[in-house]
């Protein structure tokens, strides 16, 4: 269960995105390269946000697993912008849970002597609350 | 001539040799790269939702900036590209993110998406040109065949980024024939690596480095060349069967041009800035 009032209108509001444009052609599941990593594809989360099932979609690791690389939003038909609304679904989850998804004190384990700056702020950015 | 530079954070450290040889070869081009004084991180994703102001404000600053001083801003680094060409898009056609981020930054002059955001590689193509720029080289590439790595960030959304055609860009590929080179044009090659993922998910940015590297490797490729510090990463420690070289394209050309700059040299540059570095 999740505690948030209007998940559909929030993701909305954050978003900027009306999810019933989409037509459902799956465009973007089928040009997502993380498509076979995810267990919620991204034609189905917007589809979901869509039908007001937001549900479903609470801890699905597709929010993890979408890069924000906008394959789909340069290619779908409708303007849709999925990445836009995973994106809206991991702020929301984020900022319910009031926690980070990767804590910031594991994050020294995870480095080593490549590793440029610009990864570390950029995953921060994305699991922040 | 003379134009404002956005390093950003990593070129001064983990990829000073992007930076480094950017320079030396701007300068051997007959272009002058002047950093933008106190400029912050840019934050390296663009925050996609509409109700977070705060994380653009870096970007903002360093856009202000650069308009009071000649109008134009050169950046190099893929994620900084990104992030500060959405930001201006948004600061000049989103007027509820025009007004918070003004109002926040209380600049003495309202700023609406004035500065002009310039690739390192859009400057090359634009401003010099490729024609220039192969009358220059002295060291050629003698046919090395050359797969050029262009990732997310520079392409896509192509409404905004503006920079090359999305699904088949060419700016790579030009500058690779500039210098005498053989561009391996592979299909992967504006295919997400994986990204930061490499910290939470090993395996995801392995598999998705693997599928790049590995049809580049196949299609011929001798040298891959990028503009991203996160995908030179991705590319050299994350391929699991795959290997090939794979250097920043600032390299390459500045080897081209005989004004390259070694790791130490790069690494001082770096320094030389940097408040840090005791």
């Amino acid at each position: 269960m999740h505690g948030i009032k209007d998940a559909q209108a929030e993701v909305e509001r954050i978003s900027g995105i009306n999810a019933a444009k989409c037509m459902r052609c799956g465009k973007c599941s089928a040009s997502c390269p993380a498509f076979e990593s995810m267990d919620v594809h991204p034609h189905k989360v917007v589809s979901m946000v869509a039908d007001n099932d937001y549900e479903g979609l609470v801890n699905c690791e597709t929010l993890w697993r979408c890069l924000s690389c906008f394959t789909c939003v340069e290619r779908c038909p409708r303007d849709v912008q999925p990445a836009n609304i995973i994106e809206a679904v991991r702020l929301l989850q984020i900022r319910e849970a009031g926690e980070n998804h990767m804590p910031p004190g594991e994050v020294p384990d995870m480095l080593d002597d490549e590793l440029p700056q610009q990864a570390i702020v950029a995953a921060m950015r994305k699991y922040n609350k | 001539m003379k134009r404002n530079y956005y390093p950003g954070c990593t070129l001064k450290t983990k990829a000073a040799q992007l930076d480094a040889n950017a320079r030396a070869a701007a300068e051997a081009l007959g272009v002058t790269l002047e950093e933008l004084p106190e400029w912050q991180c840019c934050g390296a994703v663009y925050p996609l939702a509409r109700d977070e102001i705060a994380s653009k404000l870096s970007a903002v600053r360093a856009l202000e900036a650069a308009r009071q001083n000649g109008g134009e801003l050169i950046t190099l680094c893929s994620a900084c590209h990104h992030v500060l060409k959405r930001v201006n898009d948004d600061m000049a056609n989103d007027p509820d993110i025009n007004l918070r981020a003004n109002n926040y930054s209380a600049f003495a002059t309202r700023y609406s998406g004035e500065t002009k955001v310039v690739h390192y590689l859009e400057m090359l193509r634009d401003t010099i040109g490729f024609d220039e720029i192969a009358k220059r080289v002295k060291k050629p590439l003698n046919g090395k065949k050359v797969a050029a790595y262009y990732g997310c960030m520079l392409l896509r959304p192509s409404d905004v980024m503006d920079f090359d055609r999305p699904d088949n860009p060419q700016i790579m590929e030009n500058l690779i024939r500039a210098l005498g080179g053989e561009p391996v044009p592979f299909s992967k090659r504006s295919q997400c690596c994986g990204g930061y993922t490499t910290l939470g998910n090993k395996k995801l940015a392995q598999d998705m480095t693997e599928a790049v590297l590995g049809v580049a490797k196949t299609d011929g490729a001798e040298l891959v060349i990028t503009a991203c510090p996160l995908c030179l990463y991705n590319l050299n420690t994350n391929a699991t069967e795959t290997q090939l070289p794979i250097v920043y394209f600032t390299e390459v050309l500045a080897d081209a041009l005989d004004v390259r700059q070694d790791a130490d040299a790069a690494l001082a540059l770096a320094g030389r800035e940097c408040a840090c570095t005791e």
